[in-house]
């Protein structure tokens, strides 16, 4: 039943309907990421920040919400990916039956679930892109090494992307999702590094927070947007590419046993 | 199969219907054996199968948020066949199917029988060689059936290959040139429906209510065929008149009724009566 290759070029034709669906109500889907940074920079620095003060953080001296900033980011970047390939795909694949429809063309299983991946991954991008014009509102990102944060938030698309198709291929119902959720998303939402350093954490927790993956995409988001990329970032780097290279093909075997039966 | 016929797989449920054309467009994988389509063998050569075979799913599966043509140009991309080929093909479907006056109605908002003949009009856009329906009438209003049907005869005529499973006897007999009976997931019977009517009822059918005593005797005597329901006997026999004229002056209690046979009754006695769920 394989095809070779499995995986053309051909992808980009599932990627091209969800563009063409979302084109439909981009409006809608504007709003959250123009909203949300607002409302927690206007929580955070106002509310916050007093009690919090100043931040150390390589080395140096930095304000509360410039701290967060790039966190917002990198939250946005999971959330936009993870959701989009979670209920987003579970929706077309078993209420829609979308990819039913395209199995039946030339279009092989590999195709359609790649396609589905770098959707969710270009949707963190659009979220990224105007997260980034709000917060550069508030000065809070430096150029030209804040732009590095949009081929960022790609691949850290890819990575959350492929981790939420991954859940799609194994969980029986939707409401299922809500395990993978709170047992991945949230703590990471928490504890990787976003609203405080990881190192105010006890050593053995530190340890864990470090396995994290937003906690490594946290760390590359904030090193674009405050200026200080060296080369130190390329573990992070590596870990989230290792991740993707890892899960994306985990996501697609388990997808071909789902939907060939 | 061979070109430019209209092939019928009927059968009850789980009888292997859906099972046996998913394997013909790649959705299940075989279990034994070798299945070939246009001379290629599905396993290996899927892709260009695919590209040749237009598939007209059971489940309407639209893309609901956009509109019926951009869901029609959306599919035509799936094959890469070029946006303005596609828009042009596209709207002489709709034309064909008779939906051209909703065009940019969003698919959410339409009939099941419209869905329907979009699906249909969606499986055309390839120009496929081979037609696949999985029961296309199912569901649908008697109008937009015998659209369907009439649509479905057209194509035929001008020489698609189309291959249909159906629960409906009518419209086998109606639309398929040869057709088969599976039963869980074996072959039963293969051949042109009018044939198979002869072969395996004869031409007339006898239904009769509250039959009296000594009818079954009767029958027995003569070796005609029948099946009893206690209350209701069917009689199956060759010319039924003489009796016909027999049985209702004599031996029935009820209504007697004497009618043409029909692909239901050669179904019905191949797969028994019992339900199947």
């Amino acid at each position: 039943m394989r095809i070779y290759p499995p995986l053309s070029r051909r992808f980009i034709r599932v990627w091209q309907r969800n563009l063409t669906v979302y084109r439909q109500s981009w409006q809608v889907s504007f709003i959250p990421p123009l909203l949300e940074p607002f409302f927690y920079l206007l929580a955070f620095g106002l509310g916050l920040s007093g009690l919090v003060g100043n931040i150390r953080y390589g080395g140096e001296e930095i304000s509360y919400v410039r701290f967060i900033a790039p966190a917002l980011i990198a939250i946005t970047i999971m959330n936009s990916a993870f959701f989009e390939n979670t209920y987003g795909s579970f929706v077309r694949m078993y209420y829609q039956k979308t990819f039913d429809a395209m199995m039946a063309t030339p279009l092989t299983v590999e195709e359609i679930i790649t396609g589905e991946i770098i959707w969710g991954a270009t949707k963190a991008v659009i979220a990224t892109v105007i997260m980034m014009a709000v917060i550069s509102g508030f000065g809070l990102i430096r150029y030209p090494s804040g732009l590095l944060l949009i081929p960022l938030a790609f691949l850290g698309g890819l990575a959350f992307g492929a981790a939420g198709m991954f859940c799609t291929a194994i969980v029986p119902t939707i409401e299922l999702f809500n395990l993978p959720v709170f047992l991945f998303i949230t703590p990471m939402f928490l504890f990787g590094g976003t609203f405080f350093p990881v190192e105010n954490l006890p050593s053995g927790a530190q340890w864990i927070a470090e396995l994290l993956l937003l906690t490594h995409l946290v760390d590359l988001a904030r090193a674009c947007a405050t200026n200080r990329i060296d080369a130190s970032l390329l573990y992070s780097l590596g870990y989230l590419a290792a991740f993707t290279a890892g899960v994306f093909p985990l996501a697609l075997i388990k997808m071909r046993r789902r939907l060939i039966k | 199969m061979t070109a430019g016929e209209c092939f019928g797989i009927l059968g009850p449920n789980g009888a292997g219907k859906t099972s046996t054309i998913r394997m013909v467009y790649g959705f299940s994988p075989l279990t034994a054996g070798t299945l070939k389509v246009f001379g290629m063998d599905v396993g290996r050569e899927h892709r260009a199968i695919k590209a040749r075979v237009g598939v007209c799913q059971q489940e309407n599966n639209l893309d609901p948020d956009l509109t019926v043509l951009l869901n029609l140009v959306v599919f035509a991309r799936y094959y890469n066949i070029p946006l303005p080929e596609a828009r042009r093909r596209s709207l002489e479907l709709l034309k064909f199917m008779s939906l051209d006056h909703r065009e940019n109605s969003r698919a959410a908002d339409l009939s099941g029988g419209m869905v329907r003949r979009i699906v249909m009009a969606r499986a055309l856009l390839n120009r496929p060689e081979l037609l696949i329906l999985d029961e296309p009438t199912t569901g649908l209003d008697p109008q937009s059936r015998h659209l369907v049907w009439e649509r479905l005869e057209e194509l035929r005529s001008k020489g698609l290959t189309i291959l249909l499973t159906t629960h409906y006897m009518e419209e086998a007999s109606h639309l398929c040139d040869r057709l088969i009976i599976l039963d869980k997931g074996r072959l039963l019977v293969e051949g042109k429906p009018a044939e198979l009517v002869r072969r395996h009822v004869g031409r007339h059918v006898l239904e009769v209510a509250e039959p009296a005593a000594g009818l079954l005797e009767f029958l027995s005597q003569r070796s005609v065929p029948y099946e009893n329901f206690g209350h209701r006997l069917i009689v199956y026999v060759e010319d039924g008149s003489e009796l016909y004229r027999q049985i209702s002056e004599q031996r029935c209690g009820g209504v007697c009724t004497m009618r043409m046979a029909t692909l239901e009754d050669v179904f019905l006695r191949l797969t028994g009566r019992e339900l199947r769920e």
